[in-house]
């Protein structure tokens, strides 16, 4: 018995050896950020949103490219820190500045870089994932391969930086080397009691692969200022089985 | 070496310098104005005002009596003295000492240069020429002491050119204004009588010191060269241009980054002295067949690091073409900024650190991919949401007042608003259903109408009403309707995606 405490304590430091080698180092070791994901955040190796890693988010649609973006706004305001400043990269851009500031983003912080193509793109975003005065950089693409997402990480591990990479209406999802895959649908708002309007902004937001974590899903609330979560978190396995 | 002066009198400077700037202004009665002890003033007036009696002092609204349709600007103070500096640096071609005099003129130290141009006639005749190419009112006159071409430049009326020694007999026939003597001098001056300086010069000295003060007796030295006048030369402004030429042709891309490497040194241990920073720069790169080629590089802020603005031009140096090879190449400081204060960073060390460090990146990203891909916004005082971002100057600026959030905005905005068909009850009423792209969405939610009116003072058109819609499947959309509801039934516009 003694012996099979100390093989899953083995294990455990196995795992995070494994993880530090990675690039996922302990919370102690970098800045925190409370994100107040609730349940998703537990998805993530060492239960906490990954920082300083590249984030890979798909969307088919308009309707789905605006919720990602509202996601990637809410993260945006947590984890940038007070004056940081972030860019937004994009070759057709549709984000309006005014709108970001219900994240918490102040819109004057975020500098939007327009590109004609896709190879000078990457270039870019590699060049900011590199500066550390950054505290995120936002990429919107439409596909991207093994490689060049490799070379992104890469970058991201030595500066620090989180990079959010936003695939829109991707040709095939090939695998990437970015640390998640997220999926975010706009649902019905809730109005309680029948009153008039339209209610806080809800999102299903599905977690399709995480590097050393559980993939799943979940229904999100953007309320100004802080995520909510109403219920509990679904089995990801059968998500991530339908999704693919 | 006889001494002698060149005198340059602008006559109606301000006027000819906006009559430049705006050529419908030319040969139309204008004059500048500006407010003095609760009336509008007259400051100066151009060359077709003056044919009318419009002078500068009188009062804006005796002139418009005069003449109703004269076109009347505002004057801005303090343009007079930066024109005149300007005027002096071009000037500096004639002689290597130019001062600036009074509000109205220049004075040239002409000794040993009329020469050059033939004779003194040849010189003053292509002072004037070229000034009056430019679109100046000038008057230039040449004599021994710099008071006496003043006073021949303003009141001389046989010849331009005093010859040496000649300066008593030419003011003699001047009136005592031409000594530029205090206006209460001059006007006791005329009471007595002296309506030209002849009778002047042969008086008792004692006499005039006692009645009219020191000041007429040097004045009268001065223009008779019995009494020194300094005058205060311009210093020449030094152009920020480093030129290299090579002894040999230089053809690989490695030699042209060394070159530009060497001027880059060169400006910018200039600039760091002068705490100034580079915005704009241009390489002009000269081949051995007599062509040259340019690149030019920008930054978002000012810097003078020689290392950075290195990495800009060897982001360029691909597009030079070198072929048989490049023997000069010229760096010229287009735009310089003054470099911010280093007490300042002592202070904010980790935030201008880290500013100017996107600085470089945005640079660096420029040069790549060209002007205007890097944009930063600032909210704007309109509602018409197309208006209400404005971009930012520069990388420092902040915004002057707050982002409004008392009405919420999508999260992504269509450039042009996509028409969309719909099924509405009349008249405010959000639609039930409308169709895009083929789709159709029924609308469960609505919130709305914000009306927004159309800004007539920059653009005319209808107003429009906006509602943020959620249909069936969750999605949320930003929609509105053109215009009333009227004799036919007003368009409809997909506009923008809530999150």
């Amino acid at each position: 018995m003694k012996q099979l405490a100390n093989k899953s304590e083995l294990v455990t430091k196995l795992r995070r050896d494994i993880l530090e080698r990675q690039g996922y180092h302990s919370s102690t070791r970098h800045r925190k950020v409370e994100m107040g994901l609730g349940q998703i955040e537990k998805s993530f190796p060492n239960g906490v949103f990954p920082v300083g890693c590249v984030h890979e988010l798909v969307s088919h649609s308009s309707e789905q490219a605006a919720a990602a973006s509202g996601f990637m706004a809410a993260v945006l305001g947590k984890i940038t820190r007070p004056g940081g400043m972030s860019v937004w990269i994009s070759t057709a851009r549709t984000v309006f500045a005014p709108g970001l500031k219900c994240f918490g983003v102040d819109p004057d912080r975020v500098i939007f870089i327009d590109v004609k193509n896709q190879k000078d793109l990457l270039w870019i975003t590699e060049q900011c994932l590199k500066c550390q005065a950054l505290s995120a950089v936002i990429t919107e693409l439409k596909d991207i391969g093994l490689t060049e997402s490799r070379r992104l990480q890469l970058a991201v591990e030595q500066s620090r930086v989180t990079g959010l990479m936003h695939r829109i209406n991707p040709s095939v999802v090939s695998s990437t080397a970015a640390a998640a895959r997220w999926r975010i649908t706009p649902v019905a708002s809730t109005l309680c009691d029948g009153m008039p309007g339209v209610g806080f902004f809800r999102w299903h937001v599905e977690l399709l692969k995480v590097r050393n974590g559980e993939p799943g899903s979940w229904d999100i609330q953007w309320m100004p200022g802080h995520f909510t979560q109403d219920n509990a978190a679904q089995p990801g396995k059968e998500a991530l089985l339908k999704a693919g | 070496m006889q001494s002698r002066y060149a005198a340059i009198w602008f006559k109606n400077l301000l006027c000819d310098q906006r009559a430049v700037r705006m050529p419908e202004l030319k040969e139309t009665a204008f004059v500048l104005a500006a407010p003095r002890k609760g009336r509008m003033l007259i400051t100066a007036s151009s060359v077709d005002a003056e044919q009318k009696r419009i002078l500068p002092g009188m009062v804006l609204a005796d002139a418009r009596a005069v003449f109703p349709e004269l076109t009347v600007l505002e004057d801005k103070p303090g343009l007079a003295e930066k024109l005149l500096g300007s005027i002096g640096q071009w000037a500096l071609r004639f002689t290597p000492i130019v001062a600036v005099d009074g509000a109205d003129g220049l004075l040239l130290d002409i000794t040993g240069c009329a020469h050059l141009w033939g004779s003194e006639k040849l010189y003053l005749q292509d002072i004037n020429q070229r000034l009056n190419q430019k679109g100046y009112h000038v008057r230039c006159a040449i004599a021994d002491t710099p008071a006496a071409a003043w006073a021949n430049s303003r009141y001389g009326r046989q010849k331009a050119i005093i010859e040496p020694a000649g300066q008593a007999q030419a003011i003699s026939v001047m009136p005592p204004a031409a000594l530029r003597v205090e206006p209460p001098v001059i006007e006791k001056l005329e009471k007595l009588g002296f309506y030209q300086l002849a009778g002047l010069i042969g008086m008792p000295r004692s006499m005039l010191r006692r009645r009219f003060g020191p000041q007429l007796l040097l004045r009268l030295d001065q223009v008779l060269g019995q009494a020194p006048e300094p005058i205060t030369a311009i210093e020449p402004d030094e152009p920020y241009r480093e030129t290299l030429p090579c002894l040999e042709a230089i053809r690989s891309g490695a030699g042209i980054e060394i070159a530009v490497q060497k001027l880059l040194e060169a400006i910018c241990q200039r600039l760091s002295k002068e705490s100034k920073g580079l915005r704009k720069a241009l390489l002009t790169a000269h081949r051995m067949d007599g062509s040259s080629q340019q690149i030019q590089i920008g930054t978002h802020a000012a810097s003078c690091s020689t290392q950075h603005l290195l990495k800009l031009f060897v982001l360029q140096v691909p597009k030079l073409r070198p072929d048989l090879g490049f023997e000069l190449f010229e760096l010229e400081a287009l735009m310089l900024e003054d470099t911010e204060q280093h007490t300042q960073m002592l202070f904010a060390q980790s935030a201008s650190g880290d500013s100017a460090e996107i600085a470089e990146l945005l640079d660096t990203i420029t040069a790549k991919t060209g002007q205007g891909s890097v944009s930063r916004y600032l909210p704007d005082e309109h509602y018409w949401p197309e208006r209400s971002v404005k971009v930012a100057g520069s990388l420092q600026q902040m915004p002057v007042f707050k982002w409004p959030t008392e009405r919420p905005r999508p999260i992504s905005l269509l450039t042009t608003p996509e028409k969309i068909h719909v099924t509405a009850p009349v008249p405010d009423y959000p639609p039930m259903l409308f169709r895009y792209l083929g789709m159709i969405h029924n609308v469960i939610k609505a919130d709305g109408p914000e009306r927004i009116e159309q800004e007539w003072w920059i653009q005319a058109g209808l107003h429009r009403d906006y509602y943020i819609i959620e249909d069936h499947q969750g999605a949320r959309y930003w929609i509105f309707r053109l215009g009333h509801y009227g004799k036919d039934f007003p368009e409809w516009y997909l506009h923008g995606f809530f999150p």
